[in-house]
């Protein structure tokens, strides 16, 4: 889907720019010099946004600028038809042909944009991060192995109960103030090394991870690194409204590990008076005069 | 309590907010005795800093008592007389350990802004911005201090005065820093760009750590004579003098050995065509510094030689001489002064009488007159050096 749109702005760019008056003709525009140029920058504009689809392995960013450059047409068609000298009923149809491809172009700009940008429809999302700790490995898996203290650091985290000596029920933050629970167990355990854990049947959202703790050469602690997945609440589209808000996966990940380093090397999550809540993606967006908290 | 607010470009206000709060159990809470306007203070005041906020408290320069600690805390008693550095750094990460404090790596809880405009975070800093932290500064009543029992300087010695040691926090070991980035060596000449308060200090620290000769370049009088009177300095003003031919000149062809930037972001030029386009450039954001004062330290440094950059930089330099740096074997150092690495010892030459850090000082004022204190400072109106406010 994300070829044809290529195709169809290379095609629909190269008829603007090299006969932009047959297209004034046909999209019932009065046909002056000034539209012409117009109508060749415009086909400029669709130009690079389908060679730039076109030459992308993940064109998730290239997708979106057609929706930008729908939005523009629209725009512009919508002051054709109350300029005098247009075909009002051409013009019409010309808005309501980009309508519809603003539409397709909006399917398939949210189905690429998934968590690393390729196909996200009926796939989890991924997060990853990493990071280096100034304590020993054994150290840094005590605590996560504790699961119950991942709440500390885990920001989207209400609580983790211990359930078992494998398993735990785990009650996160929703969107809009909900929250959602699943149990999960311990798949894999090696001390000092590695934890991955998975989420039981049942699940709120379903959900795995995994962590591995390494010895960074020469006495520079431990490299700690993380990875989850999990199925999108609300999928694809799901998927892009929380990465434009902050909150894609691997952000919340790297935020995590941020205070996680915080916890171990300084025995705290560091607050600023901007920042009362710690590190996290939306904190940092979202900050407070730096002011004590009242 | 009363502390002073960032209203926007050019505005500081002393506002009524609520008094700080112990937030973690490494935190103090310091009742402020004595405070300063720093250089840097301006570059957030003219609005050249990104990311300030309405309402920030400012100030990075201070000390005061003890009035409250948290459980942590086993360092410090309430009662306790302290100096309080201005980079915020937890001694536990691979940084603070490598006495690298002003790149503590936790420090930050904005470390993803700071991330985006710079690579990595810096430390948090006191009443420098949200890139820094976002942290409420100490031209206030009170001040909440994390990792108190890491960064604050103990002061035990009831016969030092405020105003010999409140400079510790900043602006002494900065200047310090700036010198002893040159790797000093017996003969050499040092050159120090500014003759503010770091300038003075970087030029006095030049000579404790052996400089045979160091010049001060500026174009404001009453500071060049500051450098020549109270630290033995020889001095250029560049509003009279071509400051390449007058180096030169003094170092018979040479070049200086090491040259320190203490001016900064906001550098002016004696050349009008040139301040006028970096004037612009950074008017309309294109970049974000007029780094006049570097260009000059960068092509007039001898071959081989160490420019040691201590003035304050935000993001992005325009024309800046690579050439000079590669073609001649320069050395370029550069830091936010690691505060805590220097305290005790520069509190030691304070007691021995080897400097008197009070010299600098122009102006006391009472908090309550601060909006007042940084018109004066940023115009260098009635001698203006450094202003010492009291809450």
């Amino acid at each position: 889907m994300a070829s044809t749109l290529g195709w169809f702005s290379t095609g629909l760019g190269l008829a603007q720019v090299a006969a932009p008056a047959a297209v004034n003709r046909l999209a019932g525009l009065d046909d002056s010099g000034a539209r012409r140029a117009l109508m060749r920058a415009m086909g400029i504009r669709e130009l690079a946004s389908g060679v730039g689809i076109l030459s992308r392995r993940r064109p998730t960013g290239w997708l979106w600028a057609r929706v930008m450059g729908d939005a523009i047409d629209v725009t512009l068609l919508g002051a054709a038809l109350r300029a005098k000298g247009n075909r009002r009923s051409r013009v019409a149809m010309a808005t309501a042909a980009v309508v519809g491809v603003t539409l397709l172009d909006v399917v398939a700009s949210t189905r690429t944009s998934g968590g690393d940008g390729r196909v996200a429809e009926d796939e989890p999302m991924e997060g990853k991060a990493i990071t280096t700790i100034n304590v020993p490995p054994e150290e840094a898996y005590r605590l996560w192995r504790d699961l119950e203290s991942l709440a500390v650091f885990m920001d989207h985290l209400e609580s983790v109960r211990t359930t078992g000596e494998r398993q735990s029920h785990w009650v996160a933050h929703g969107p809009a103030g909900t929250t959602v629970e699943w149990d999960a167990e311990i798949v894999e355990d090696v001390p000092g090394e590695l934890i991955a854990w998975r989420s039981l049947e049942g699940s709120d959202v379903d959900n795995a991870g995994r962590v591995r703790f390494v010895p960074a050469a020469k006495g520079r602690g431990t490299e700690v690194s993380v990875e989850v997945r999990y199925a999108a609440p609300g999928g694809a589209v799901g998927a892009t409204v929380a990465k434009l808000l902050g909150e894609e996966p691997s952000q919340q990940v790297k935020d995590d590990l941020r205070r996680l380093k915080q916890v171990l090397e300084t025995g705290e999550v560091v607050r600023s008076d901007g920042n009362p809540g710690g590190t996290r993606a939306l904190g940092q967006v979202r900050q407070r005069a730096a002011q004590p908290v009242g | 309590m009363k502390a002073t607010c960032w209203m926007g470009s050019n505005k500081v206000e002393v506002q009524e907010v609520p008094d700080p709060k112990i937030l973690n159990a490494r935190d103090a809470i310091v009742e402020i005795t004595s405070t300063a306007i720093c250089g840097s203070d301006l570059h957030l005041y003219d609005g050249y800093i990104p990311s300030a906020m309405k309402g920030d408290i400012l100030g990075h320069e201070f000390m005061g008592r003890v009035v409250e600690l948290g459980s942590a805390v086993t360092n410090l008693e309430v009662g306790d007389r302290v100096v309080v550095p201005f980079p915020i750094a937890c001694g536990n990460c691979n940084a603070c350990q490598r006495s690298m404090y002003s790149v503590c790596e936790n420090s930050n809880p904005n470390a993803g802004l700071a991330e985006k405009l710079w690579g990595q975070s810096p430390a948090g800093i006191f009443g420098y911005s949200h890139l820094l932290g976002g942290y409420a500064g100490g031209q206030a009543e009170y001040a909440r201090v994390p990792f108190a029992d890491v960064g604050p300087l103990k002061i035990e010695d009831d016969g030092l005065s405020d105003e010999q040691v409140l400079f510790l926090s900043d602006i002494f070991p900065t200047g310090y820093m700036g010198a002893e980035m040159c790797d000093i060596e017996p003969g050499d000449v040092i050159a120090v760009w500014g003759a503010g308060p770091v300038g003075q200090f970087a030029a006095a620290s030049a000579f404790l750590l052996g400089a045979d000769r160091v010049i001060v370049i500026d174009r404001f009088a009453y500071r060049l004579e500051m450098a020549r009177n109270h630290y033995g300095a020889e001095t250029i003003n560049y509003d009279e003098t071509d400051v390449r031919a007058a180096l030169h000149e003094m170092t018979a062809g040479r070049g200086p050995d090491a040259c320190i930037d203490a001016v900064g972001m906001e550098a002016h030029h004696g050349a009008m065509p040139i301040h006028a386009y970096d004037r612009a450039k950074q008017a309309v954001r294109s970049q974000t510094e007029r780094p006049h004062a570097l260009r000059q330290a960068i092509t007039s440094c001898r071959n081989g030689g160490t420019v040691s950059v201590v003035g304050v930089y935000g993001g992005l330099a325009d024309k800046f001489p690579i050439g000079a740096v590669v073609n001649r074997s320069l050395t370029i150092k550069a830091g936010q002064c690691h505060v805590q690495r220097y305290m005790r010892p520069l509190l030691e030459r304070i007691q021995n009488g080897e400097i008197d850090p009070t010299a600098i000082i122009t102006h006391r004022m009472s908090l309550s007159d601060v909006s007042d204190g940084y018109e004066i400072f940023k115009h260098k109106r009635d001698g203006c050096e450094k202003v010492v406010l009291t809450p």
